[in-house]
């Protein structure tokens, strides 16, 4: 029989299908497991309601669970509570800037992301704080593209939300 | 009218509106006036696109009759879709579909607000969930109505003419039935007459800032909650629906 501790350590190998540096355990999607010896339901939570890798997360959940012994894998999408960046581990934070994605550099609690007025940003890769937001949209629905005005180059913000 | 009939309908409405919404949005994939807002808006619909599975789904419980999301989104005739006029009304240019977004936007941040509340847990959660997205689709459409109509003649002329081609639509989004009156009691549906003074007045005061003026005349145009469209929707669904009704029983 399986514990919940294993089965969260198993699903730590799986990574996000488009940050590939941290996995969605640290993403914080996957919220809890119930299972017996044969069957298991997870419970999901999507990051952005429209998030095209949910569908990618579960069937890579799906696999990742039949491969270690399950026989039936339930996904379960919930939405209480809502997905926020506050979940994302001290650890994926710096492993997102390694990566080159300055990782969200709030907490929800002050609100600032509700009225658009942000830090500055540091650069992820030479560190400055003189940044500037190109756009609040990137290239996923989760970033925002930002520009160091001191390095020049363009990188992505992860969202605080 | 039992509950449940009527809890079906109130999210076909809301699923239809998110998803009819980010089916036209979608439409400026890849023909943006620029790179970021091609982006923008792209991010945009991706999120209404994911609202709208989530209360598709979720009507599909409601109704209890074995269908899917995909059922309901790629095998349902115009008549039997009730979302909001106003989101299946062509694009036109950019300023257009950026007026009609704020109009939009502005009254689902309230909306949704107030069904985070709601009796009904999922839809509770669900909204609670549109809440963040809703709040910076808002900051983008009521920044950019506030850039074309400051901008220059050309920015401003073709934002009026926008707003003047989608005003009579947006009073419908405030319209209630039955299925409203039903849900109200129950303490799942929101109370759409609470919102209309708090629309109008940040609606005024948006349009104030960009030197628009809203039409004069009060005519709403209505028919969704019956189900009642205007021509565009059925294109729309033709070219939405063309695959699957082709290939029924594909997988992807």
């Amino acid at each position: 029989m399986q514990t919940k501790e294993n089965i969260f350590s198993l699903l730590s190998e799986i990574p996000d299908p488009e940050i590939p540096v941290i996995s969605i355990v640290e993403l914080g999607v996957i919220r809890d497991v119930t299972f017996d010896e044969k069957n298991i339901e997870v419970k999901i939570t999507p990051t952005y309601s429209g998030c095209p890798a949910m569908k990618q997360m579960e069937d890579d959940v799906r696999k990742k669970l039949i491969e270690n012994g399950f026989e039936t894998v339930k996904i379960n999408t919930v939405y209480t509570p809502a997905w926020t960046t506050d979940w994302l581990s001290a650890e994926a934070k710096i492993k997102l800037q390694k990566y080159g994605i300055a990782p969200p550099e709030e907490s929800t609690n002050d609100k600032s992301f509700l009225t658009g007025k942000t830090k500055n940003i540091t650069c992820p890769r030479c560190k400055s704080k003189n940044t500037m937001m190109v756009s609040q949209f990137g290239s996923t629905a989760c970033k925002a593209l930002y520009k160091c005005n001191d390095c020049l180059e363009a990188f992505d913000y992860f969202k605080c939300i | 009218m039992t509950s449940q009939e009527a809890l079906f309908n109130y999210n076909l409405r809301l699923g239809d509106t998110s998803l009819i919404l980010a089916q036209r949005l979608s439409e400026w994939t890849g023909h943006g006036p620029f790179l970021e807002e091609d982006l923008a808006l792209t991010n945009i619909a991706l999120d209404i696109f994911g609202r709208g599975k989530a209360l598709l789904e979720y009507a599909a419980k409601t109704e209890g009759k074995g269908r899917t999301e995909d059922d309901l989104a790629f095998f349902r005739n115009d008549r039997e879709y009730f979302n909001a006029l106003i989101t299946e009304q062509p694009n036109g240019d950019y300023a257009k579909t950026i007026v009609r977004q704020a109009l939009i936007d502005c009254f689902d941040l309230a909306f949704y607000s107030e069904l985070s509340k709601s009796k009904d847990e999922t839809l509770a959660g669900i909204a609670a969930k549109s809440i963040k997205e809703i709040t910076y689709h808002k900051r983008h459409s009521f920044s950019w109505v506030n850039r074309f109509g400051n901008g220059t003649e050309e920015s401003f002329n073709r934002l009026q003419n926008g707003l003047n081609e989608i005003w009579p639509y947006a009073g419908e989004l405030f319209e209630m039935n039955e299925v409203d009156a039903l849900l109200i009691k129950e303490g799942i549906a929101v109370d759409l007459s609470m919102l209309k003074a708090n629309w109008e007045k940040e609606i005024s005061q948006l349009l104030a800032k960009a030197n628009l003026v809203a039409p004069e005349g009060t005519y709403v145009q209505t028919g969704s909650r019956k189900g009642l469209h205007g021509e565009h929707l059925s294109y729309i669904l033709a070219e939405m629906q063309s695959l699957p009704r082709m290939h029924p029983t594909a997988k992807w």
